[in-house]
């Protein structure tokens, strides 16, 4: 198997899982955020659940920090690798002639994507570790009610950071318009269906950016 | 029509070569690509000066031999098509048309337009062939029932011509297209069927040792593939890599 790693397809279908993984992580993570629309109390709940259910803590949440380490990491070694395949550029060279400018740009539409998750961290992810693990507050509360609704609301005050936030997804759903069907094509699992897949793709990719650009724009536009 | 030709010239593999401007005038719209560059060359020769070295054969789109990036694209804008086949008809009058080589690692520049494509050889010496006993006994082919939608999917994979249009096209020089049309064109049927597991490892590995870059989806490769080779079989050799490797 060590042999099979170092092949350009097992690595395309490396890369393919880890993104699979981001994907549902995606959906489900969309799937809660948009329970801060509807109801506050049920969004503070399911928070509370996942930051403090040990199987969503210590077994998903590790495989999760590590299919993004390994997705944008295995991503700049394929771009290094490849680069190094055509060493004489073209002087005129069309590629909008063949291929979408998202295919061609996935390293920076996923560039963009990495700056917003270490945004991300910064904001969410590592005050959660903090107030958890080094404080040990495993309460969720805050001044006597659940956080979660309160810090979400906090988040999309500033007008830049939710300017941020929309373009990242504008980027992310580029990455996924080209993404989706590539990680499916990558697996082998278009043959015979390559159109239905890319309707589904295409479905996927606008959506659910879209949702979460709704909640932040309705957070922003409703908050106190 | 009166054309501006740039024209990448490289006196030989270590020349570190340039673009070079010619003008050409009175070119039939009928001509093919060849033919003008045909007229170029002679004129060149009368003048005394070095012709450009380009290559083709066949000059009927089955050899696969003839090359050239033209104005961004591998055989130039038509589609469906190689270079042999592209008519002159496809510019306008005072055009200034960019001619370059295939660009690769694995395709290194022989001379001018010329490049090196055996790293395509040496894939298929690595599994592109079926071995069959040729003791007399033989089974006949034609004897083998096979479905009809394996044996046209098969016979599609197996019209690539092996130009290489779909490295030259590829953001990353991915040989992917090629070496999956010709694992394809035998994974669908019976006879390649026995060694289609050291097959596909083999020839994945030596298109890897060539070093050519790996596939993104980009589908760059399907458009410009004059012989119409469909992604599917990327994806069908990725299924046959899966399988071989859970072997
Ligand atoms: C951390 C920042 C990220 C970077 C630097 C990054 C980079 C890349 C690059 C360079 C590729 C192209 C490689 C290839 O197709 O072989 C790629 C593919 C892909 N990325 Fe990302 N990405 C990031 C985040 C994400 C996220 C958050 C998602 C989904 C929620 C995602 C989904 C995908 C998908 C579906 C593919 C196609 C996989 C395939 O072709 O098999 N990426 N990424
Ligand atoms: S797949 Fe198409 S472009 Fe690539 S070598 Fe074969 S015929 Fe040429
Ligand atoms: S010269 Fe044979 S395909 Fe063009």
């Amino acid at each position: 198997m060590s042999g099979i790693i170092k092949s350009s397809i097992a690595r395309k279908v490396a890369m393919a899982l880890s993104a699979f993984f981001l994907m549902i992580f995606l959906l489900q993570h969309f799937a809660i955020n948009i329970l801060s629309v509807f109801s506050p109390d049920t969004f503070n709940e399911v928070s509370h659940f996942m930051g403090t259910n040990p199987l969503v803590q210590f077994a998903l949440q590790p495989v999760l920090v590590f299919a993004i380490v390994f997705h944008f990491v295995m991503g700049f070694i394929l771009e290094i690798k490849n680069k190094k395949s055509r060493t004489v550029k073209y002087v005129k060279n069309n590629g909008a002639a063949n291929s979408s400018w998202m295919s061609r740009n996935m390293i920076w539409s996923g560039a963009t994507i990495l700056a917003f998750f270490v945004l991300h961290f910064i904001d969410f992810f590592f005050p959660e570790l903090n107030t958890k693990y080094i404080l040990g507050d495993l309460s969720g509360m805050h001044n006597g009610e659940f956080k979660y609704y309160n810090e979400l609301l906090h988040k999309f005050e500033s007008p830049i950071r939710v300017g941020a936030y929309v373009i990242s997804f504008v980027l992310l759903a580029m990455h996924l318009l080209h993404g989706f069907n590539s990680a499916f094509q990558s697996v082998g699992a278009t043959v015979g269906r390559k159109e239905v897949m890319k309707k589904i793709g295409r479905a996927y990719a606008i959506l659910i950016p879209l949702g979460f650009i709704f909640i932040a724009l309705f957070h922003h536009f409703n908050g106190h | 029509m009166n054309l501006t030709l740039k024209i990448w010239r490289q006196k030989n593999a270590n020349d570190k070569g340039k673009m070079v401007d010619y003008k050409i005038s009175d070119v039939s719209p009928d001509m093919s690509f060849l033919e003008m560059l045909d007229v170029l060359n002679t004129e060149l020769i009368e003048k005394g000066d070095e012709p450009v070295a380009f290559d083709h054969d066949c000059r009927e789109g089955i050899c696969g031999m003839c090359s050239l990036y033209i104005n961004g694209e591998a055989h130039g804008p038509d589609r469906g098509v190689t270079t042999c086949q592209l008519h002159m008809r496809k510019f306008k009058d005072g055009d200034t048309i960019y001619i370059e080589p295939f660009r690769s690692t694995a395709f290194p520049v022989v001379k001018d337009l010329v490049v090196d494509r055996s790293s395509f050889d040496r894939i298929q010496h690595a599994g592109g062939f079926i071995s069959v006993n040729t003791s007399g006994n033989t089974q006949d082919a034609n004897a083998i029932p096979i479905n009809k939608h394996d044996a046209d999917t098969s016979f599609d994979a197996a019209t690539c011509i092996g130009c290489g249009a779909c490295v030259a096209s590829c953001k990353n020089s991915s040989a992917m297209l090629f070496v999956s049309a010709k694992v394809s064109q035998f994974a669908l049927l019976p006879q390649g069927k026995v060694e289609a597991t050291d097959r596909v490892m083999n020839m994945v590995k030596q298109m890897d040792e060539e070093g050519f870059g790996n596939c993104t989806n980009t589908g760059a490769c399907e458009v410009e593939c004059p012989k119409g080779i469909s992604l599917e079989n990327i994806a069908r050799m990725n299924r046959e890599y899966l399988k071989a490797g859970i072997k």
